[in-house]
């Protein structure tokens, strides 16, 4: 979700003074619109602290301290040393003096829903005036005691300074007097030259690492309230199931075990609902787990007792193989594939997806007669907030969500459902309530990554030119969890088949009909992983197939740099990550740079020398640019093994090029475990993995690349995603690399079994 | 039951189960909460903590076991964060989202005890059993080899 977003002035100052702590502003984000400052409370620091408060994300104290406040959530992007970092370079703190806050869920913030690789792309220029206003007001009140022009004076290291004559004067000690000063309007606001931004050109220190080496850093289940009571949840195994009964007794005889309560019972469409069943309750996690297992419950599975994963691959399979929904049509494919010289076709599967994060979810709850608190690692505070409200049946101001530290997330704890669980229960039970999901609890009751089946067609000419595409795709959508029809509508496809950049003169996208039986959520690149890799594989198949190069075939389908228009694209109008195409154009000359320097880093040419056979995939999402290269090699033992990777990333301007690094070696990593070991299997209705092994397996150590290479493109465009587009291009690559070497293309996930190894 | 136990060089005396395993123990009883729970059943290694001095993964090791033991957990691996392992992590930026960061520290800091420069061998195999999903992995080697001085 991006888009702008208005922020309403607080209704609910939560008793804060604002007289003393000055004029403060509200921030009202606006995609590059320019609006008028709203007057509003200040969240960056207690407002009865004396001092500069020009927005809801910065204050500038009196004795130099700047705090600055992370309005999206910390999950292993490193958005903390990210986003504050750009504000304090535009106002020319020094970082040795800025406390960082996180945000607590609250409108007055703007969109905090940490999902769609949207915190740089989505803030970026919003986010530096913030601290270029502050900048201003300071320049100012310096200015004002000096008696000097304005633009004489300049904001550095924490100082403002009259170049002129020397004169210096902290931050510190104009924070009172700046706060007097008028808030310049938005359109006088005036950014600092990119050069001068540290988080734009240097690598960045990682804030949060001597919390994280030293076990300092509060997670989720680190959370301690006195007298809380930890609760382990039986939900039904199939979604929608029921109780018919149980017995507690046993459960109750548990040494720690306190209770045994019944959860409220959810209802069509899901949404973030607690999912039911019963919790038990328990001094320690121990004797919760144990009661747990000590509970004799008969469950009713509902209406989706049936839902078995095989039967459904066939279902999805016979939906791509008669015309669908047409969402996107260039020229006439249908009758350029009758009369193409010959063609080809092949279809792909990706089965569902679990998310996995390290911590299982979780969430702290205490209720008092006025106020619900949640301490969470939620991606989303204010759907949590949003949420809670609803179970508990009270008002949004009566919940208040904390954001700790996510231990991974990748779009399972964008969902509220565990929030919600505990907010239930600590009102229930009148105590606080640590509500922990097991790691079983995780990859049963996941909110699991769509199953697909994509049938690509493609006509060729007498030449070998590819003249025609019909592209076919059958997934349930997300919008099933809200309610709406499983099928998805034509803007599903806007990730990787709407905006695939191919000059392919006759081409047609069509969606088939599907149906929705479990929770469908979304994980890390959602619907581009599995549009990734039918494109990315059957791009490799055609060069197959005319024997040519995949690199020159790539080229060929995506034809010359150009943007194209929602006409070139067939479209009628493309969602493109909520931004406007002139901002963010389909650009296919971004998507053969990334392939040509891919292929050029990673010495393209001599592939299949040395026992060193290359795949090659490219993708465009989250309005970025990635192309891949995976090097597999066969050991003696005959087992396949991924050896190099090669990464090149245009994802437009980058902040904090180091963080931006690690998101693409870990998107290797991810991408990798979902394309060897992904798939969630489902037999009546219920999600047949437990944990770390059989489905539920992860790349390890030993099976990580020997070396990850890294190429980011340095550019002058809007800001890209990050934390996702990295993921899609690296199962086609694989997928690809095994049949260079192998002569077998596996077009179905997981591909363990044809690297000649068998799940664990 | 009584379990007497030497955690990070502090003598406990713990009225507790002694069927508990070590890592509630640390966690729910001693408010220790550096060490994670990942999966229940050794398999992700969130949980690893010295016992003894070996790698024991903590959510299946019976706080019984640690009777009359020295448990060393990553709140002790250093007083203050100054392992050379803790600064290197923080240095190579290791961590992502943190969360399976003690575990492989605790491994790492064992495999480095017994093998002063270990191979690219020895440290797969030794860290094959501490899961990251955020795929450290490879910073997590550099890291181990910049401290062992095996590195490039």
């Amino acid at each position: 979700m991006t888009g702008p977003l208005v922020i309403a002035r607080r209704s609910f100052l939560r008793g804060l003074n604002l007289a003393v702590g000055g004029l403060t502003l509200g921030f009202s984000f606006s995609a590059r619109a320019q609006k008028a400052p709203v007057p509003s409370g200040s969240q960056a620091l207690d407002a009865t602290a004396p001092g500069l408060n020009p927005n809801v994300f910065l204050h500038v104290a009196p004795d130099g301290l700047v705090t600055i406040v992370c309005h999206r959530s910390e999950m292993g992007q490193g958005i903390r040393s990210s986003l504050p970092v750009l504000i304090a370079d535009e106002l020319g703190a020094q970082m040795a003096r800025v406390k960082i806050r996180q945000a607590d869920g609250d409108v007055v913030y703007g969109d905090q829903n940490t999902d769609g690789s949207n915190s740089i792309r989505g803030f970026y220029e919003d986010l530096r005036r913030v601290g270029a206003t502050a900048r201003m007001m300071l320049i100012e009140a310096a200015a004002a005691r000096w008696k000097v022009r304005a633009d004489e004076c300049v904001a550095k290291d924490h100082l403002v300074t009259h170049r002129p004559t020397k004169r210096r004067l902290g931050f510190g000690a104009l924070a009172v007097e700046a706060a007097r000063r008028k808030i310049p309007e938005p359109k006088t606001v005036v950014l600092r030259p990119r050069s001068e931004l540290t988080s734009l050109t240097a690598n960045m220190p990682l804030l949060d690492g001597p919390a994280y080496v030293t076990g300092q850093a509060m997670f989720g289940a680190d959370v301690r309230l006195p007298g809380m009571l930890t609760v382990v949840i039986a939900r039904p195994p199939v979604v929608g199931g029921t109780i018919v009964r149980f017995d507690a007794a046993d459960a109750l005889a548990v040494p720690g075990v306190v209770k045994v309560v019944e959860m409220p019972q959810p209802k069509v469409p899901w949404h973030f609902q607690p999912w039911g069943g019963l919790a038990v309750v328990a001094e320690n996690t121990w004797a919760a787990m144990r009661g747990r297992a000590a509970l004799h419950i008969t469950w009713a599975a509902g209406p989706n007792g049936a839902y078995d994963s095989e039967v459904f691959k066939a279902a999805l399979s016979k939906a791509v193989s008669v015309p669908g929904l047409v969402a996107r049509k260039v020229g006439d494919a249908e009758a350029a594939l009758k009369s193409a010289a010959r063609t080809v076709e092949a279809e792909y599967h990706v089965p569902h997806l679990p998310h996995l994060p390290m911590e299982p979810p979780v969430a702290v709850a205490r209720m008092t007669s006025d106020l619900c608190e949640v301490w969470a690692p939620t991606q989303n505070p204010q759907a949590a907030q949003k949420e809670v409200a609803r179970a508990l049946g009270v008002p949004l101001e009566k919940v208040r969500v904390h954001v700790t530290f996510l231990g991974g997330a990748f779009g399972r704890k964008a969902k509220a459902d565990f929030c919600s669980e505990a907010a239930v229960l600590a009102k229930m039970l009148g105590v606080p309530v640590r509500m922990q999901f097991t790691r079983e609890d995780d990859l049963r009751h996941d909110y699991v990554n769509t199953v697909s089946t994509n049938r690509l067609t493609a006509g060729l000419d007498p030449s070998g030119r590819v003249v025609a595409l019909r592209y076919r795709t059958a997934f349930p959508s997300i919008q099933s969890l809200f309610g709406d029809p499983a099928t998805p509508e034509p803007e599903d496809l806007q990730q990787g088949v709407l905006d695939l950049a191919f000059a392919v003169p006759n081409l047609t996208a069509e969606i088939g009909v599907a149906t929705a039986h479990t929770r469908i959520g979304w994980l890390r690149s959602v619907y581009n992983i599995f549009q990734g890799f039918s494109i990315g594989s059957f791009v490799d198949e055609l060069a197959h197939e005319r024997k040519a190069d995949p690199r020159d075939v790539w080229l060929e389908l995506i034809g010359p740099p150009r943007k194209l228009s929602l006409s070139d694209l067939g479209v009628k109008e493309l969602k493109n990550y909520g931004q406007p195409l002139e901002l963010h154009p389909v650009d296919a000359g971004r998507l053969r740079n990334v392939i040509d320097r891919v292929t050029r880093a990673a010495r393209w040419d001599e592939r299949g020398r040395d026992g060193r056979f290359l795949g090659l995939a490219a993708h465009r999402s989250f309005l970025s640019y990635v192309a891949a290269i995976v090097s597999m090699i066969k050991r003696p033992d005959g087992k396949l093994v991924v050896d190099e990777v090669w990464v090149a990333l245009d994802a437009g301007i980058i902040v904090n090029a180091e963080r931006v690094r690690a998101q693409m070696e870990g998107s290797v990593i991810f991408g990798m475990s979902l394309a060897l070991y992904g798939g969630i299997t489902m037999k009546n209705g219920a999600i047949e993995q437990e944990n770390f092994r059989d489905g539920g397996r992860i790349v390890r150590m030993g099976e990580a690349p020997r070396k990850t290479w890294v190429d980011l493109m340095e550019s002058d465009a809007a800001p890209g995603g990050v934390g996702e587009p990295g993921v899609p291009p690296i199962a086609p690559a694989i997928a690809n690399a095994v049949f260079a070497l192998t002569g077998q293309r596996v077009r179905e996930l997981p591909l363990i079994k044809a690297m000649g190894r068998q799940r664990v | 039951m009584s379990i007497s136990l030497r955690i990070n060089g502090e003598e406990r005396l713990l009225d507790v189960d002694p069927e508990m395993p070590l890592l509630w123990v640390l966690r729910d009883v001693l408010g220790l909460t550096g060490t994670k729970y990942g999966c229940g059943a050794a398999l992700c290694g969130a949980c690893t903590v010295h016992l003894e001095g070996q790698v024991v993964r903590s959510c299946v090791t019976p706080v019984r076991r640690a009777q009359g033991k020295s448990v060393t957990t990553i709140e002790g691996l250093s007083p203050d964060g100054s392992h050379p392992l803790q600064r290197a992590w923080v240095e190579q930026g290791v961590p992502q989202c943190g969360f399976c960061q003690a575990g492989q520290l605790m491994t790492a800091a064992a495999l480095l005890k017994e093998h002063p420069v270990p191979t690219d061998a020895q440290i797969d195999q030794s860290m094959a059993g501490n899961l990251c999903r955020c795929g450290t992995y490879c910073r997590i080697r550099d890291a181990i080899k910049k401290v062992s001085g095996g590195g490039r």
